[in-house]
């Protein structure tokens, strides 16, 4: 690799990792007695999160210039919030930047799954089955990792693993018992389906698209006069928040459920991305706002927490012709939690410049994000290391990421 | 261009006359592919298929009898609630009136009897929702699903409407059963006389109060005629609004058709729940409908009038106009129309003979797939093509309230409109869109919307709407927008 500067200082986690190792696992037998109650909350990000667009790397030279109009930067009116001197964090994360400096945070960059192509479809299956290639949909990792949790241990005796929605992610899917719950109020449509609905019809349908257009312009009156009120359309933000307000209150009950997963959809910005405002700024500002609910909603039990939130896989680095991003390769995930070691960036930062972009596009996944996954249901959750090769099958290379847990 | 063509005529046959393909190994698009009418006229060679045959579902007098016990359970605890506050006011002025005299001693009241069972009206909700789920689940069944769409038509042009009242809204899926299901592809005069006769529109239009007044009935001046259910037979069964009757021939028919009711639950004139024909309510004599004389005839007065009405010219004329803008077009096409009525007038109201002539006009074929799905019809394709048959009936309920089309309960007694202007607009695609989006997220991201869309419209999916699937962020935004493509919403 070129950039061996950067990659020797990003490599924060692992030059650490050994002494956290040691730390980590001895507190585990007095936790264990002391009931230690852990939650594990996974968020799965639909569409692609443009990783440069929510966590830039604003110490890269290469960046300012790829990300173009969209790029984000330390100064100007809504400057982006700094993590390490060279990552920062994008402005409308306010609480995810409040949770890092509180050592409750933790942002791996440049990682993805073992998938390589740029199907949604395709890569949500990876994302979510666990397994190293598309193709396989009985199970979900997060299933398979239920159903070996060690037993005598509350988070294994506690209420079954919790789907927030209508209908069960493939990540919960399988064998272990699963529950599902979804807020009484449904989410109403995105707008981004909407518009593609749109365009669709102004291409195939005119009459329909005259009649769509007029109850999209009647939906945004509604909106303005319910004063934002209501939990639906153009509230984005809202819209991801009633799901994990509702989530935490079940987690946190005593006999609610220890695990559980949700997903929001949006992700995929191909048009009018937007930098410190716009659509991913909503976006990223709705899983902020996620994440605080889960603080907040799990008092006392969110020192025992890890909320992760990950998506299928990162976009082009170069910004496109409709200042949006295509689909691409290496991203980010998000930790929080009070269980995590937090306040540190993990990445083995591969550089931006084009011969270091994957097929000279992509920025390159340079951590497997099953290290990650792995790591943390080995540290968090007490799954056995021979176990949990069986929750990501094939990925002996990923070995757990050990250390991100306090 | 051939294939294309091909997969064209199956989204005719299938949309079109039918309730969409259904998903998994079902094969209809092929089978409609490789001989579309064919594919549509199979369904209209078995003459029980217009039947729904369920064990768990009732007769309608069996439901009227049930309901006549609820109303009667009623009646008994009311009385006994009456009788107790009644009981109660007495004691308490007979001991005021002790206490104030005679402080010493009082005798006890004896404790009140204890009060009848109160009644369980849920259970018209119950038979209600059963009907629903049984209708719902039979549009499952079949390879096409024309008949079934025949069934909603028919139901829909001699609708009932479940809001009127109990009576109504527990009999709502056995008048279909009973009195349109086994003449959709026999004669109209027969569907004519069998919904006219059924309690369920008796109570509807409310014929079973309607009082001859010169009738023994109608003698002590209480009740009196009610033309309503006379002047729709007309107007939205038979003629049609210009059919070329006076407001005179719905006074007489309303006298030619009094003394038709219900049996109540004294029995007095046969089984409870059932049409029976009450003389003392029948306004006597001769009657003149349409400058013909009606000799007086008790019940067969009234159903010459209505074998008459059934062959009239003007309803051949509009039950065609009726059936062409449902299954081709807003604007019907006038040669179509005369068509379908000529086969109506020459086959005695054949309605085997006049769907089978639709089908087979090249009309049918070549017209473009403007109409818009009902909510009903797209609520049904929807499931079809997921192969997800519905075990409960309330999500399919409420979703087609959200559309403006609850089930069995339109807005009057002329149905819910049949064409685009009713149903695309803007609130109307937008709780589509909605039902869609929560459909797409019931079915989660595992079902494959290239197989949906594959399943659903073959070779005749525009490039613009495979483009837009392909490059959907997830499975279940794709199934969404399939779900709300031209192709699947337009028939």
């Amino acid at each position: 690799m070129a950039s061996t500067l950067l990659h020797a200082t990003r490599r924060q986690l692992l030059v650490t990792g050994g002494a956290l190792f040691a730390w980590s696992y001895l507190p585990r037998f007095a936790r264990a007695a002391d009931a230690r109650d852990p939650r594990f909350i996974t968020i799965i990000l639909r569409g692609a999160l443009d990783g440069l667009g929510a966590v830039p790397p604003v110490g890269d030279p290469a960046y300012a210039a790829l990300h173009g109009p969209i790029a984000l930067s330390l100064t100007g009116d809504t400057p982006a919030l700094p993590l390490d001197g060279f990552f920062a964090l994008h402005p409308s994360m306010t609480n995810l930047a409040r949770l890092y400096g509180a050592r409750q945070a933790t942002i791996v960059h440049a990682t993805a799954t073992a998938y390589r192509d740029r199907s949604h479809f395709d890569g949500q299956d990876v994302l979510e089955s666990g397994y190293a290639g598309a193709g396989r949909t009985d199970s979900g990792w997060l299933n398979r990792a239920v159903s070996v949790l060690p037993k005598g241990e509350r988070v294994a005796s506690r209420g079954k693993a919790l789907g927030v929605g209508p209908a069960t992610p493939l990540i919960l899917r399988g064998g272990a018992p699963v529950t599902g719950w979804t807020p009484s109020t449904l989410p109403a449509v995105q707008d981004d389906l909407e518009q593609r609905l749109l365009a669709l019809y102004r291409e195939q349908d005119k009459a329909l698209a005259t009649v769509l257009t007029e109850s999209l312009d009647i939906e945004k009156i509604a909106q303005r006069e319910a004063g934002g009120m209501r939990p639906v359309g153009g509230n984005v933000i809202e819209a991801m928040r009633t799901p994990a307000r509702g989530a935490a209150k079940l987690l946190a009950a005593d006999d609610g459920p220890r695990i559980a997963a949700l997903a929001y959809d949006g992700w995929d910005t191909h048009a009018n991305e937007g930098g410190a405002t716009g659509r991913l700024a909503q976006l990223v500002a709705g899983l902020d706002a996620a994440i605080a609910e889960f603080e907040t909603g799990l008092g006392p039990a969110w020192k025992d927490t890890v909320v992760v939130a990950i998506t299928e896989f990162g976009r082009t680095a170069k910004v496109n012709g409709t200042t949006g991003t295509d689909h691409g390769t290496g991203t980010v995930a998000f930790l929080a939690g009070g269980a995590l070691a937090g306040g540190k960036m993990v990445a083995d930062w591969p550089g931006l410049r084009d011969e270091q972009l994957f097929e000279k596009r992509d920025l390159k996944a340079t951590t497997d994000l099953r290290a990650v996954l792995k790591g943390l249901l080995v540290d968090h959750l007490n799954i056995g290391t021979a176990q949990i090769e069986g929750v990501f099958p094939d990925s002996i290379s990923a070995k757990p990421l050990r250390g991100l847990i306090a | 261009m051939a294939a294309n063509n091909s997969a064209q005529q199956a989204l005719v046959a299938l949309n079109r006359f039918g309730f969409g393909a259904r998903g998994g190994n079902s094969g209809d698009l092929a089978a409609a592919a490789s001989d579309p009418r064919g594919f549509v006229l199979a369904e209209l060679t078995n003459p029980r298929s217009t039947l729904l045959e369920n064990p768990i579902l009732r007769s309608t007098d069996a439901l009227l009898s049930e309901l006549y016990g609820l109303q009667q359970q009623e009646r008994t605890y009311r009385l006994a609630v009456n009788q107790q506050t009644a009981n109660a006011t007495a004691n308490a002025q007979a001991s005021n009136g002790q206490i104030a005299s005679e402080p010493t001693e009082t005798p006890a009241t004896p404790p009140p009897a204890p009060l009848p069972p109160q009644p369980n009206f849920n259970v018209i909700t119950e038979r209600f929702r059963a009907e629903a789920l049984a209708r719902i689940q039979r549009t499952h069944a079949p390879a096409c699903g024309f008949v079934e769409r025949l069934v909603t038509f028919w139901s829909n042009h001699f609708c009932i409407s479940a809001i009127k009242g109990p009576g109504v809204r527990i009999t709502a899926g056995a008048f279909e059963r009973e009195a349109i299901r086994p003449h959709v592809l026999g004669h109209f005069a027969d569907l004519l006389r069998a919904v006219e006769q059924h309690p369920a529109m008796l109570f509807y239009l409310d014929n079973a109060q309607s009082i001859g007044p010169n009738s023994r009935a109608g003698q002590n001046g209480k009740r009196g005629l009610n033309e309503n259910l006379a002047r729709e037979i007309m107007e939205l069964h038979t003629l049609g609004v210009d059919g070329g009757y006076t407001q005179a021939d719905v006074t007489s028919f309303a006298r030619i058709i009094t003394g038709w009711t219900v049996v109540g639950p004294a029995a007095r004139l046969g089984t409870p729940g059932t049409f029976t024909f009450n003389a003392n309510a029948h306004e006597p004599g001769d009657h003149t409908l349409l400058q013909k004389t009606y000799a007086e005839g008790g019940v067969t007065q009234g159903e010459q009038a209505l074998t008459d009405l059934a062959r009239h010219p003007s309803t051949a004329k509009f039950i065609a106009t009726k059936l062409v803008r449902h299954f081709i077009a807003d604007d019907p096409p006038p040669a179509l129309v005369d068509k379908l009525a000529k086969v109506f007038r020459d086959s005695d109201g054949d309605l085997k003979a006049v769907s089978t002539a639709l089908v087979s006009d090249p009309l049918a074929w070549s017209t473009p797939l403007t109409k818009i799905r009902s909510p009903y019809e797209f609520l049904v394709a929807s499931s079809r093509l997921f192969a997800r048959t519905p075990d409960q009936p309330q999500r399919y309920l409420g979703s087609l309230a959200l559309m403006g089309a609850p089930l069995w309960q339109p807005p009057g007694p002329n149905g819910f409109a049949d064409t685009n202007f009713a149903w695309a607009t803007p609130n109307g695609m937008k709780a589509r869109l909605e039902i869609s989006n929560q459909i797409a997220k019931r079915l989660g991201n595992l079902t494959d919307p290239q197989e949906a869309l594959d399943a659903a419209a073959g070779a005749a999916a525009s490039a613009d709407l495979k483009q837009t699937i392909g490059r959907a962020e997830s499975r279940e935004q794709a199934i969404a927008l399939v779900l709300m493509s031209p192709e699947f919403q337009r028939r």
